[in-house]
């Protein structure tokens, strides 16, 4: 009788993430006014960036794959009750075991690579996860906490490997050597050429349609197993969990494995698709945003993989931005990407409660019951 | 439960109510919660609100209390109509109300907690020592003995309520509310309360009884209102009335407060305990030497005040807690040596009706086909080559919806859409489903209102005559009294006495409630 009200399905996917987005962008808009250009002509600047050209289209697609990979990464620890802030030093971690397998095997042939560089990412991301999932499984070290400190410690790590140990002999920058041809992820223009179609060249790479495939896994394992019911219910309800017969810090670890593995994806996209060898911070920020993508995307496949792809074209846009409009810098495109990671995810709630009431005191005027 | 002719009504016949609403009207959505409410109190007199769960009761008091603002009518406090848009505007219209959960701060005096937010100034002594003066004159005026400066979590729950309502009173209410207020107290602890109600009757107060219970509405009020579907369905004098009659008001038809059943015919011995002893995370003895063998095709009750050890036994018993020391046979197997946990223990046999629906039986956010097979998910016809089998969990979410009259019989809406009474429903057609031999079930009617329970009752008794072994707890005692064909007294965590059920008496069972052991009580 008391339970508040609740938002219609579409109004909840749809308009609530919308309204955000949109607040967001006037701020923004007001930012770049201060600044002494057209908010309009910036945004329509943006859109074309991002969405305009296929090599805009290209570049979206490809930040949008790793935001995709975090993004799952997130939403399926969430679904465990479990706030993963630690997919960005999972991510970098994985991308060194994706990175190791490609150095080192990667003049096997590709078909033989490839499943080995997902292999190795995968278990190195988990692997990263693991710790902190076991930490809060066993001791109660709470998992944002455990998660954050994860990220510097991977920093870390990750600087004391390429500078000392996996750095290119006698070269400056902290680089591996690259890889060889073989470990390389077929670009889209190459499969695209392959079917006669010539499409412009981009770092969009087979690893989206992995992205993709790995959505859709998450999707059958959440939803359509009973392990992810068990996950789901340990989620909602730890209590209810134990009554069942599901033992919560089983479902922590498990939980927590799969995130780490779908965070260590990125390193397919970005060092075997578009760098082509391990260096320095090469996740730049990506499994922060993933935690944006989880929130606007509710948590669900479908809405993660729109989310990122609307996040893909914030950075496109954003650097197209940044390169026409000298008032505009690099740093004021970080503020603008800012401030929606900051309405659609951090603050998602602040228009739930009087959207709810609008939409009850509609309801109440047309007098359904 | 003493019946004493209801005392005349103390106020003058020309005085305004000391409470009074008109036409109060709330919705929630499109949940029309209370529908133009009249209603009136006056001084002096004890007011009974009753009505199933969900009749709108505790939207109307949250509305009277500040909690909530209705849509339309009007709150009159001695004639006088009050703006109450929060609990401090209520206080200070002299209202007070003592809810179901305390709202004390444990760790403080029973003084400290009576000034909490009226200390009058910056500095405490003062406050302190016009409270203490104040204290004792509102003790002795209606016989609210409470020591003062006794830290409040060392109080017995009949004393913490006690202090609940010295601080309304010591804000100056005239009008009491109670919420449901007899649900934690012992028999004896419930009429002692009632005596302290009759004192403030006696001084001019108007008390506001909001209950479930019926023979609490016959012994203590002097007017009962029943509500039903959010509006007012009757409004009579008690001495006018029946637990019969104002029973069918609530429900709308004419109920079965005791259900028929045949003497019990206990079979062999399914689950043995033997000095069972639990110790929570602090190392506080919960159960101590508790052992007690349960039969085929009887219903074994166990009786107690919340908190005495019922809910941990339940739940060591279905494998949620973990014993420290003694023994579970059931089956063959020694359930503690083994530590099976719930979903083996289910696999054998053995099935649990928690007692808190909400914390733990259910996830209310999943749909009622999830929420119909929690427990059993990993269950062969739920599951079809690695994937749920979303068909086969739908439709035998309405075939239980079918069997156990769960309504709206709509298996994909979520639970938190089903009311209690439904919702209690449909956990036990899951736990009954699975064809339990032994069924431990803790509050089976918590929360469910008077239709349902005849319901609910009444498939217990079946499931006893087809020979499966229960062990129900319960706190309202008259659902003990019953159902059980053997009654287990619990207190302090041990089980203090037995009794068969042509032996128990409300009285008796009261009486180890309290603590005081069969031997001597015999």
């Amino acid at each position: 009788m008391n339970a508040p009200a609740k938002l219609p399905r579409w109004a909840e996917l749809g308009l609530l993430p919308l309204i955000n987005l949109g607040v967001a962008l006037v701020l923004a808009g007001l930012i770049i006014k201060i600044l002494g250009e057209s908010p309009l002509a910036a945004f329509k600047l943006m859109a074309t960036g991002a969405l305009g050209t296929q090599e805009g289209i290209g570049y979206t697609l490809y930040y949008a794959t790793n935001f995709i990979f975090t993004g799952l990464a997130v939403a399926v620890a969430y679904h465990a009750g479990l706030f993963n802030i630690g997919a960005e030093g999972q991510a970098y971690i994985g991308g060194l075991g994706t990175g190791l397998v490609c150095l080192y095997l990667g003049t096997w042939p590709f078909w033989v690579v490839l499943p080995l560089a997902v292999l190795a990412g995968a278990i190195f991301g988990a692997g990263w996860a693991f710790i902190p999932a076991w930490l809060q499984a066993r001791r109660g070290s709470h998992i944002v906490i455990t998660t954050i400190m994860f990220n510097f410690i991977a920093a870390a790590l990750m600087t004391y490997l390429l500078v000392n140990v996996l750095i290119k002999p006698g070269q400056q920058s902290p680089e591996t050597r690259e890889f060889s041809a073989n470990a390389v992820m077929p670009a889209a223009h190459e499969l695209f050429a392959k079917i006669g179609i010539t499409v412009v060249a981009t770092p969009l790479n087979l690893a989206f349609g992995l992205a993709l495939v790995a959505a859709t896994g998450v999707w059958i394992f959440i939803w359509r197993t009973r392990w992810g019911f068990a996950l789901r219910v340990a989620g909602a309800n730890p209590a209810a969990a134990v009554y069942a017969g599901i033992s919560p810090p089983r479902i922590i670890v498990g939980a927590m494995l799969i995130s780490g593995a779908l965070a260590g994806g990125l390193g397919l996209n970005e060092l075997m698709g578009s760098q082509h060898r391990i260096l320095m911070d090469f996740p730049s920020g990506a499994g922060f945003v993933g935690i944006a993508v989880a929130l606007m995307g509710r948590n669900h496949p479908v809405g993660i993989v729109v989310a990122a792809v609307l996040f893909g074209a914030l950075y496109q846009g954003g650097s197209q931005l940044s390169f026409d409009l000298p008032k505009i810098n690099r740093d004021m495109v970080v503020v603008i990407q800012g401030l929606v990671i900051l309405l659609c995810g951090a603050m998602e709630n602040i228009f739930r409660a009087p959207l709810t009431a609008l939409f009850a005191h509609v309801r109440a005027e047309k007098g359904i019951e | 439960m003493s019946k004493e002719p209801a005392a005349p009504p103390f106020t003058p016949p020309d005085a305004p109510p000391a409470l009074e609403l008109r036409g109060i009207d709330k919705r929630f959505g499109a949940v029309h919660a209370n529908r133009a409410i009249t209603f009136a109190v006056a001084a002096g007199s004890i007011h009974g609100l009753i009505g199933e769960n969900g009749a709108g009761k505790s939207t109307l008091m949250n509305i009277v209390y500040g909690f909530h603002r209705a849509d339309a009518g009007e709150i009159r406090v001695q004639g006088r109509a009050v703006e109450i848009g929060s609990p401090q505007e209520a206080i200070a219209a002299g209202i007070g109300m003592v809810h179901q959960h305390f709202m004390l701060v444990e760790n403080f005096t029973v003084l400290e907690n009576v000034v909490l937010g009226v200390e009058g100034g910056a500095l405490l002594a003062g406050g302190l020592a016009a409270a203490r003066a104040e204290l004792g004159r509102l003790a002795r005026d209606y016989g609210l003995e409470v020591p003062l400066d006794a830290v409040v979590s060392e109080l017995s729950v009949g004393l913490q309520q006690r202090v609940e309502i010295l601080k309304a009173l010591y804000r100056g209410a005239e009008v009491l509310i109670l919420d449901e207020p007899t649900a934690v107290l012992t028999p004896h602890e419930a009429n002692q309360l009632f005596t302290m109600l009759r004192a403030l009757r006696a001084q001019g107060k108007a008390v506001i009884l909001v209950t479930h219970k019926l023979r609490e509405i016959m012994a203590v009020t002097d007017r009962v209102t029943v509500m039903k579907q959010g509006a007012v369905v009757a409004e009579v004098a008690t001495r006018e009335t029946s637990p019969r009659g104002l029973a069918e008001h609530m429900v709308g038809r004419a109920v079965l407060l005791q259900v028929e059943k045949r003497p019990a015919r206990p079979g062999a011995v399914l689950l043995t305990v033997k000095a069972l002893e639990v110790q929570d995370r602090l190392g506080v003895v919960r159960l101590k030497n508790v052992s007690f063998a349960l039969r085929a095709g009887e219903i074994v009750g166990i009786a107690g005040v919340a908190g005495n050890g019922q809910s941990e036994l339940l739940e060591v018993l279905a494998g949620t807690r973990a014993a420290s020391r003694g023994e579970i046979s059931f089956g063959g197997r020694d359930l503690v040596r083994e530590q099976l946990d719930p979903r083996a223990r289910r696999a054998f046999g053995l099935a649990h009706v928690p007692e808190d629906r909400l914390r733990m039986g259910v996830v209310a956010g999943f749909s009622a086909a999830d929420n119909a097979m929690l427990g059993y998910h990993d269950a062969a016809r739920f599951n079809r080559g690695g994937l749920r089998d979303e068909a086969a969990i739908l439709a035998a979410c309405a075939a239980k919806m079918a069997e156990f009259d769960v309504r709206p019989s709509r298996p994909e809406l979520r639970l938190a859409a089903f009311s209690g009474g439904n919702q209690q429903k449909l956990v036990l057609a899951r736990e009954i489903d699975a064809d339990p031999a032994v069924l431990l079930i803790g509050q089976p009617t918590r929360g469910v209102d008077i239709g349902a329970i005849e319901f609910i009752h009444k498939r217990l008794i079946a499931l006893r005559d087809a020979g499966k072994a229960m062990l129900l707890v319960s706190v309202e005692l008259d659902e003990i009294l019953a159902l059980a064909d053997r009654i287990l007294v619990m207190n302090g965590g041990e089980i203090i006495g037995e009794l068969s059920r042509a032996d128990a008496t409300e009285e008796k069972i009261g009486l180890m409630m309290a603590g005081v052991r069969a031997e001597v009580s015999a």
